[in-house]
């Protein structure tokens, strides 16, 4: 990886970086991606869903998989934490818990990328509210 | 928590929460002077008075979701371990500051961990708020703003994750002239 130490290099790696893009037929489409949102609360950042939050964007960049890794507050599982809440396009959202690196990649390898449901699944009590 | 880049990320929600367009963290490190201050300001919903009376309670939360509310009393008691302090003021509709000290010396005071994994996490994580960084130590000072970033950047997200990389590194990389070793 170049050294980027100003923001005279980053705008260099940029170019770089959207020549490489403009060959990746990349939707950014919500609808298509796979959503994964990482609960940030204090329970989550303090039982390690920063770690797990760096593994998964880079995980599934370098894997190829068209996802989208966001913050979520606290969905109420602390005893479970960290969390993550899986969305397949078309599918409902999925929740795990006790995610650690070890689980965080079991979750994309076999559910993201093969469908196969793992240990961890937390049975959700709430429905997320469309507002669009 | 286990470290102090993780109380900030832990605050810095409270920003995002409140819908913050920017959000400013100032990092002051001076070993002559024995001091380690974090502080946070944004410009978010604000607080009332009664329910910045109550902010530093833990069980005292504005979620639905459980009955406490840990993330200001934790950092509050990590500060006053070290002899420190923590200090918050609201005013809504404007924003919240807040300001936590620690003696840099104490044995009890965390270490400062990953910030520029935390920044750059909150960055790629809320693309359309700013994020002003500054470290001042004795040796010096680094500023990492994101609209400077972005205008850089031009129409690549920040939440690329090669862009997230990079930034990180940056931050990183500037940090490592200031930083104590």
């Amino acid at each position: 990886m170049a050294k980027v130490k100003s923001l005279a290099d980053l705008k260099k790696i940029k170019e770089e970086l959207h020549a490489k893009m403009d060959l990746r037929e990349k939707s950014n489409d919500p609808e298509a991606q796979v959503q994964i949102k990482v609960g940030m609360a204090t329970c989550g950042i303090a039982s390690g869903a920063k770690e797990v939050m760096e593994f998964l964007i880079e995980a599934t960049a370098k894997r190829g998989i068209n996802s989208i890794v966001t913050q979520t507050g606290c969905m109420g599982y602390c005893y479970a934490e960290p969390t993550i809440e899986v969305t397949m396009p078309g599918k409902e959202p999925v929740v795990f818990g006790d995610v650690d690196l070890k689980k965080a990649d079991e979750v994309i390898e076999k559910y993201i990328k093969q469908g196969e449901l793992v240990d961890g699944i937390i049975p959700v009590n709430y429905k997320t509210i469309d507002n669009n | 928590m286990k470290d102090l880049s993780m109380h900030i990320m832990d605050i810095i929600q409270n920003s995002v929460r409140a819908e913050a367009s920017l959000v400013e963290l100032k990092i002051t490190e001076s070993m002559k002077e024995d001091l380690f201050s974090i502080s946070i300001k944004d410009n978010g919903f604000g607080m009332s008075e009664e329910m910045l009376a109550k902010a530093i309670d833990p069980f005292f939360t504005t979620r639905t979701t459980r009955k406490v509310g840990l993330g200001l009393p934790l950092l509050k008691q990590n500060a006053e371990m070290t002899g420190g302090r923590m200090e918050i003021s609201s005013k809504e509709g404007v924003g919240t500051e807040l300001e936590a000290t620690f003696s840099h010396k104490h044995l009890d005071r965390p270490t400062l961990g990953d910030i520029a994994g935390t920044m750059v996490l909150l960055v790629g994580a809320n693309p359309e708020m700013d994020f002003i960084y500054t470290h001042i130590t004795d040796e010096g000072e680094y500023i990492f703003d994101t609209k400077e970033v972005k205008e850089v950047l031009d129409d690549m997200p920040v939440s690329d994750p090669n862009i997230m990389q990079y930034l990180k590194e940056m931050i990183k990389e500037n940090l490592n002239t200031i930083l104590y070793r």
